[in-house]
């Protein structure tokens, strides 16, 4: 068994969060950069304009990207090798604490429903847990937005809906968001599973590198199409219209019951900050 | 590209027409949902709300020497119902993100009160152009206190103008 101090755990986090805030990663920038040659309008072109200079100052100014610097959601990880002594979630949420704190970040934490009073450090993270094979810890994290997390949505298709059952959703989805989850946008999508598995699903896929795509033929072919058509639909950068909308879509499945097909819609803005740390 | 200057007229109000580009300088404050929830209810605000510009935006921590944090726009839409009392009281622009609802335009436009947008996510762009941030009232909401900003060539769209026109409406997305 390998030991593990949580310690280092909660420095990955808190250097993790800290750095996602401030730097976007360089393989979404030249997609935006691609995307502003391909628009037409100066308007939208514009807006493209300002999500790259915007970048270059949060980088050099030590500014944060965006005022909205999310929840702390994590994909952990855990190897069946690995022991450790103390409370794993507590190590996460005091890395999340930390970096919040030191790093200038808005604490968008709030404890109920109804009262909306701040947690004052941007905990709890949000934490979903896997047990694999071997001896490391591996942490997706990301600092998700709640302006495009509210254009989200799950959603029970029935099985005979199909393939044109969920195009027609998805494009529904993106269209009435318009402009509100701040486009162009990865969309990420869950189909299978059950309510909650189908929300996790979609959740998974806009943790994924931008230039993958499904290994499943009809998923991928499924990817391209409705990165097409979502492009088509004209919403643009920030709604004003234009030919970016999104920049990727990515989906995962899972097997499902015979009588139900979830689909899990999970918008990302163009902002996406998120990372891949291991110990 | 229109330049206007706080606090805003009727007239300049008149000149703005949708997907105009606007900078602007002065004095403008920020209210996002819970401060609006407050300022509906005030008798007496503490800034003159008549000729104002309300910017719907929670920043980030500031730095020691740094004026503001990032401080782009947020959703416009929680705080469409909001806004009306205080278009009533003299509020002529808002600033924010998105579309917002029909019942919101017609009220703005009854009020003759303009919707600006900036680009979302772009906060730190945002913060460059704010040279002074001043808490004026409501602490304890923290990012979401009503602070006095003073900036300069501010950028912003016109998204609905009094004569009718939305940019989201107007752009090649209509179904």
């Amino acid at each position: 068994m390998r030991q593990i101090n949580l310690v280092d755990i909660t420095k990955l986090v808190k250097e993790a969060v800290i750095k996602i805030n401030y730097n976007l990663d360089q393989s979404l920038v030249s997609l935006i950069q691609k995307a502003k040659t391909n628009e037409t309008r100066d308007l939208s072109k514009s807006i493209l304009s300002d999500i790259l200079e915007n970048q270059e100052i949060a980088k050099e100014g030590n500014i944060p990207l965006c005022q909205d610097t999310g929840v702390v959601v994590v994909l952990l990880e855990v190897g069946n090798n690995v022991t450790y002594e103390g409370d794993i979630y507590e190590a996460i949420n005091e890395g999340v604490r930390q970096g919040y704190l030191e790093g200038y970040l808005r604490k968008s934490m709030v404890t109920h429903p109804f009262n909306r009073v701040n947690t004052l450090d941007n905990t709890p993270a949000i934490i979903h847990t896997k047990i694999i094979q071997g001896d490391k810890i591996k942490m997706k994290i990301a600092a998700k937005g709640g302006g495009s997390e509210n254009m989200s949505k799950v959603t029970m298709l029935t099985p005979t809906e199909g393939i044109e059952g969920v195009k027609q959703l998805v494009l529904d989805t993106i269209f009435n968001a318009g402009g509100k989850p701040c486009p162009p946008l990865i969309v990420g999508i869950g189909i299978g599973g059950n309510l909650e598995k189908s929300a996790q699903l979609a959740k998974e896929a806009i943790f994924r590198d931008l230039d993958d795509c499904s290994d499943d033929k009809t998923i991928k072919k499924l990817e391209e199409d409705l990165y097409n058509e979502i492009n088509a639909l004209g919403v643009g950068p920030m709604g004003v219209g234009g030919n970016t909308t999104c920049l990727a879509v990515k989906i995962n499945y899972y097997p499902m019951h015979i009588a139900s097909l979830p689909v899990a819609i999970n918008i990302q803005c163009h902002s996406a900050r998120h990372t891949e740390v291991e110990l | 590209m229109i330049r206007l200057n706080t606090p805003i007229t009727d007239k300049d109000i008149r000149n703005l027409k949708v997907g105009e580009k606007v900078l602007i300088t002065g004095t403008i404050y920020t209210a996002r949902d819970q401060a609006h929830t407050r300022l509906i209810k005030e008798e007496n605000l503490e800034f003159e709300i008549a000729g104002s510009v309300i910017y719907y935006v929670g920043p980030t921590p500031k730095r020691e020497g740094y004026a503001i944090g990032a401080s782009g726009p947020t959703s416009s839409y929680r705080m469409d119902k909001l806004a009306v009392p205080l278009m009533e009281k003299g509020l002529k622009i808002m600033i924010g993100k998105g579309d917002r609802s029909e019942e919101f335009r017609h009220e703005m436009i009854k009020n003759n009160a303009v919707y600006l947008i900036t680009t979302g996510g772009a906060g730190a762009l945002m913060s460059s152009k704010i040279k002074k941030s001043t808490l004026v009232m409501y602490e304890d909401l923290g990012a979401e206190a009503v602070y006095k900003l003073e900036v300069e060539d501010f950028p912003c769209f016109v998204a609905y103008d009094i004569y009718g026109n939305n940019i989201f409406k107007d752009s090649n997305h209509e179904k």
